[in-house]
């Protein structure tokens, strides 16, 4: 055990829980629990429903995969359909990938026209494209990662190194050994220090066929840690956000999110 | 289950030790049921001694489709539907392991036999374990029998149980 800085505890009461998007994205990967040499498909997606492609697909431009020994591999078969898009990889080494997604730049908003402008872009092109003086200027400093695990063999660790920026999953359980009854124990990091304080939302796949989201809300203790005790097996789709001041002189605020999907056997 | 026919399996299974120095055995009968399906596949076994943290103590047998030429492709690729021993440490292990790993086995009841003194329990140190047995089967189901003992045992004893889907009868044979 170790303390945790008093800077770091007032910065987490900077954070503040954000409203659900109304849209989930997520990876979905065809198997997470395999052996070496084989090939899995992965989907990705944004939707309403967990996991079902009713809205549209997940661009893989930012799309990185770390194999087990650290290294970036890469994928074969990409495609974009209507409702979302697709890749395959091929787990050449005995361990655990991570696949990722990770987004980070600005969004903005503003007056034009009588009409409200939306853009999206890196810092660079900010400037170019958006007139700093517009009225109803909103500029938000994005930082967003979509990932899932796939493991060949016995699970390893090198490929969930932290990286020291945004917010990040460090599971203390491997993230594909994860079983109906057993307890599994994750930790949040937000710019490489423990995430304190931040609200966890656990949602089990299948969403179609019930009446409810069966949501499970967890919070992060001091050192960034939470349990979650599996009560079905299946794919959840976690998610975790937070609400900062920003690092970036054009933005009003920085919003951090991460996202996973994690399967559970029963 | 015939029981004349179990009884004559211990017998010859005791006989051996006789003309060997007194060793603790244990005796293990697994029975793959015949099933009226459809598609069948011979079930994946995996047999072994578990610990009391679950860790794998003894690999005693693993049957699954061995070499490359299936016409379904690698056999080792369905080892991870045996989910309680993949995850307990058979996706640790390099395929195949002597003495330990074999081909599927047909419907009947097939019967191991091991030695204190030789192979897999050479190594076992004293204490509680639960002997597991786990099956799964290509588009079927996976079941797993789990059966406490200590070795090494104290007296002889005969311990049984039956599964329901996968595994028919279970009989572990104990002799110190």
């Amino acid at each position: 055990m170790y303390r945790i800085p008093t800077a770091v505890i007032c910065f987490t009461l900077l954070l503040l829980p954000l409203q659900a998007l109304p849209h989930k994205a997520f990876l979905l990967p065809s198997a997470t629990v395999l052996v070496p040499g084989e090939t899995i498909t992965v989907d990705a997606a944004v939707s309403n429903d967990l996991f079902y492609f009713n809205h549209r697909p997940l661009g893989l431009e930012d799309l990185a995969v770390t194999a087990p020994d650290g290294s970036d591999a890469a994928v074969d078969n990409r495609s974009v359909g209507a409702l979302r898009s697709s890749f395959d990889l091929v787990l050449t080494q005995a361990g655990t990938y991570r696949i990722a997604i990770r987004r980070s730049g600005l969004t903005a908003s503003w007056e034009e026209a009588g009409e409200r402008r939306r853009w999206r872009g890196s810092a660079q092109a900010f400037a170019a494209e958006v007139p700093s003086d517009a009225p109803g200027l909103q500029v938000t400093q994005i930082d967003t990662r979509i990932e899932t695990f796939a493991t060949a063999g016995a699970p390893t660790w090198s490929a969930l190194k932290s990286a020291g920026s945004g917010l990040e999953l460090l599971p203390e359980t491997p993230p594909n050994d994860l079983v109906v009854g057993e307890t599994a124990a994750l930790r949040f990091l937000l710019d490489g220090v423990p995430a304190a304080g931040v609200k966890v939302t656990l949602i089990p796949g299948g969403t179609r066929y019930r009446d409810q989201q069966a949501e499970v809300i967890a919070v992060t203790d001091d050192e960034g840690r939470f349990r979650m005790k599996w009560d079905q097996p299946g794919m959840w789709w976690l998610n975790a956000a937070v609400e900062q001041e920003p690092k970036a002189d054009a933005a009003h605020a920085r919003r951090v999110s991460y996202t996973a999907t994690l399967e559970v056997l029963p | 289950m015939n029981p004349c026919r179990w009884s004559w399996i211990w017998v010859g299974m005791l006989s051996l030790q006789w003309g060997a120095a007194l060793a603790a055995e244990l005796g293990v009968s697994v029975e793959v049921p015949a099933l009226k399906v459809a598609e069948y596949h011979r079930p994946y076994v995996a047999i072994w001694l578990e610990g009391e943290q679950q860790q794998i103590a003894a690999h005693l047998a693993l049957w699954y489709q061995t070499g490359k030429g299936g016409p379904e492709g690698e056999g080792t690729k369905w080892l991870k539907d045996l989910r309680t021993w993949w995850r307990r440490g058979g996706r640790a292990l390099q395929l195949p392991v002597d003495g330990m790993s074999g081909a599927t086995r047909v419907p009947g009841t097939h019967v191991l036999h091991y030695r204190a003194e030789h192979g897999p329990l050479a190594a076992l140190a004293p204490g509680s374990y639960r002997l597991q047995v786990e099956a799964a089967r290509e588009v079927g189901g996976r079941e797993l029998l789990s059966l406490p003992l200590d070795w090494p045992p104290a007296a002889a004893a005969t311990l049984r149980t039956r599964g329901v889907h996968e595994l028919g009868q279970l009989n572990v044979r104990l002799e110190p």
